[in-house]
């Protein structure tokens, strides 16, 4: 357990540069076309905590994570993990994209997505053994997937899907996990299962960071948060940048007052 | 017996043309994961611009400045395609319909406005190919086939075809888990480092090399039948990748033999005068395997969309 509160309080009295960081950003531009969809973000993500995203449709959620793991190559500004650039990181962090942006109908099986997950270890040409099997299949097993390990991707529901996802980031065994939108379209009992693992791999010392939408849940799930509208609108803990305040700016008149009232204080 | 005349005569078309179609059909899989299948069309398009550009700088009809002119237009209009996409923020499907119309108009023009006429090069080739006079005249039985000064006569396009398809396999084979990743999910192959673009250009490349190779010996038809029909056809057998591309190899073979024997004696054995066209019938014989499995594969009633959400 000390290992866990030395993770925290070290990254709570992280230096200002972010080094010690899980995650730091630094000015940050990233621009699909003419107008920037992320303009001069700073983040910093302190080691072992877990971070929501949160913005409006469109405010360039999405397209923070993926230039932090370099998919996206920014126009201006660094992303650094663990005190290293992402490219020198990349075995310490795991990915679960948005669901809706891959094709279901791929002739795939689950736990031939699962193994996906350790193609950093087997590279080109090394061989696939019993262990790796064995371990997609526990990774399955922590999101409640097994029985499915046979079946075509296709033929999964949208919450499978998801834990199947869940299930991939799993087995890339990292240190920082970026989800996005892990929670759209699921139901409630999977939305339990996917929150139970999150934690658990926060009280492993992990760091998790996902872009959240159900606002009334952010509390219950969260201990930071990241508002985001593209630019930074607030960063901190919970008590710190989740306020109506915040939210308003963040949101502009497209959530009722009453509602930002409620699901910040509230609960 | 029946041994020397077939030999000589229909051994190596059978074996160029299941060698062509093999060789489109397999990267032609994931092409058609990507929804890139178009681009074999394409390809097919572009290399006449590329072979009679050939002809104009060397003033013959030969193989290599053939296969180098429509090697060099293939390399041309993928590069045009890719940037179109990117800087015109295109969807490729469109800016692959862009580029190999512009491109073959572009080759019908040059074709009209220079002397080609002495020569034979024509649209009829560029579709047909010439399978059927690509016999093995030195063969005098299967005997020839370990006669080392026979086999220095075999036609050209054999030991070519088979290069190619070594360098298709082989660039399959030892790419195969990149390509699975990023033509499934690239922002995740990506976050675990995989290039994706110069991957997908290397595919792209490759599935050209093939269509080249394929278009000198067996013309377009084949070439454009063969990256869409058999994968087609085998992802409606399987739903594990590796499966797939094992049945569209089966069908690529499948589609070359049978066609061509039909082609040489169907119509005979219809009681009609003349073979018809190998090539033609090896896309249609290809058509027919995708038709059948359309009807009775076990996987034709995917669900894109997940069943319930
Ligand atoms: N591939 C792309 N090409 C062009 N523009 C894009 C692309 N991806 C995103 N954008 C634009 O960038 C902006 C930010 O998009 P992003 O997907 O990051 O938003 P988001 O916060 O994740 O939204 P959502 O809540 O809907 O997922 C949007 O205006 C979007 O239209
Ligand atoms: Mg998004």
């Amino acid at each position: 357990m000390t290992a866990i509160e030395l993770a925290t309080s070290n990254g709570t009295l992280m230096d200002d540069h972010g080094a010690d960081a899980a995650l730091a950003i630094r000015s940050m531009t990233v621009s699909y076309g003419q107008k920037p969809a992320v303009f001069s973000v700073d983040m910093t993500v302190p080691r072992g905590s877990m971070t929501a995203i949160i913005g409006p449709n469109g405010a360039g959620k999405s397209t923070l994570l993926k230039a932090a793991l370099g998919v996206i190559k920014p126009l201006a500004g660094s992303a650094t993990v663990f005190g290293q650039p992402v490219e020198n990181a990349r075995a310490r962090i795991a990915y679960v994209p948005q669901r809706a942006s891959v094709d279901w109908d791929f002739p795939t099986r689950v736990l031939d997505v699962v193994l996906m997950g350790l193609y950093r270890e087997l590279g080109l040409l090394g061989r696939l053994r019993g262990t790796h099997k064995t371990r997609a299949m526990e990774c399955l097993e922590r999101v409640d997937m097994q029985d499915f390990a046979k079946r075509q991707i296709g033929q999964l529901s949208g919450g499978q899907q998801q834990r199947v996802f869940l299930a991939r980031a799993l087995a890339q065994n990292a240190d920082l996990y970026f989800l996005d939108e892990p929670f759209s379209g699921v139901d409630a009992a999977t939305e339990k299962a996917i929150i139970n693992v999150l934690q658990g791999l926060r009280a492993d010392g992990k760091t998790v960071v996902a872009v959240h939408h159900d606002l009334s849940t952010v509390p219950d799930y969260f201990d930071r948060v990241f508002l985001i509208n593209t630019t930074r609108v607030a960063e901190g803990t919970v008590e710190e940048a989740f306020t109506p305040q915040t939210l308003q700016e963040a949101y502009g008149g497209r959530l009722a007052m009453g509602q930002l009232g409620q699901t910040a204080l509230g609960t | 017996m029946m041994g020397e005349e077939f030999v000589a005569l229909s051994l190596t078309p059978m074996l160029i043309g299941t060698l062509a179609a093999i060789a489109c059909a397999l990267p032609g899989n994931f092409l058609l994961l990507r929804r890139q299948a178009l681009i074999g069309d394409a390809i097919s398009h572009v290399v006449l611009p590329g072979i009679v550009v050939a002809f104009l700088i060397t003033g013959v009809i030969a193989a290599v400045p053939m296969m180098l002119g429509a090697a060099s237009a293939a390399v041309v209009a993928v590069v045009m395609i890719e940037a179109i996409r990117r800087l015109g923020r295109i969807e490729p499907g469109a800016a692959m319909g862009v580029t190999f119309t512009a491109m073959f108009a572009g080759g019908v023009l040059l074709l009209e406005q220079s002397d080609t006429s002495a020569v034979h090069l024509d649209v009829e080739h560029a579709l047909f190919g010439n399978l059927e006079s690509l016999i093995w005249l030195d063969a005098t039985g299967w005997a020839s086939l370990l006669d080392v000064e026979a086999l220095a006569y075999l036609p050209v396009e054999l030991p070519r075809l088979l290069i190619v398809l070594s360098v298709v396999v082989l660039f399959i084979w030892v790419f195969w888990r990149p390509l699975k990743l990023s033509t499934f999910d690239e922002s995740f192959a990506q976050s675990m480092g995989i290039r994706t673009g110069p991957l997908g250009f290397a595919l792209v490349i490759v599935a050209a090399l093939a269509a080249v190779a394929a278009f000198d010996a067996v013309g377009s038809i084949i070439v454009i039948a063969m990256f869409i029909c058999p994968p087609a056809a085998a992802r409606l057998m399987t739903n594990h990748l590796g499966t797939q591309v094992a049945w569209s190899v089966l069908f690529a073979t499948l589609s070359a033999v049978i066609g061509y024997v039909l082609a040489g004696y169907g119509p005979l054995w219809l009681g009609a005068d003349n073979a018809v066209s190998a090539a033609g019938m090896i896309a249609a014989v290809s058509g027919a395997i995708l038709a059948l499995t359309a009807i009775v594969g076990p996987h034709r009633s995917r669900s894109g969309a997940p069943a319930e959400e």
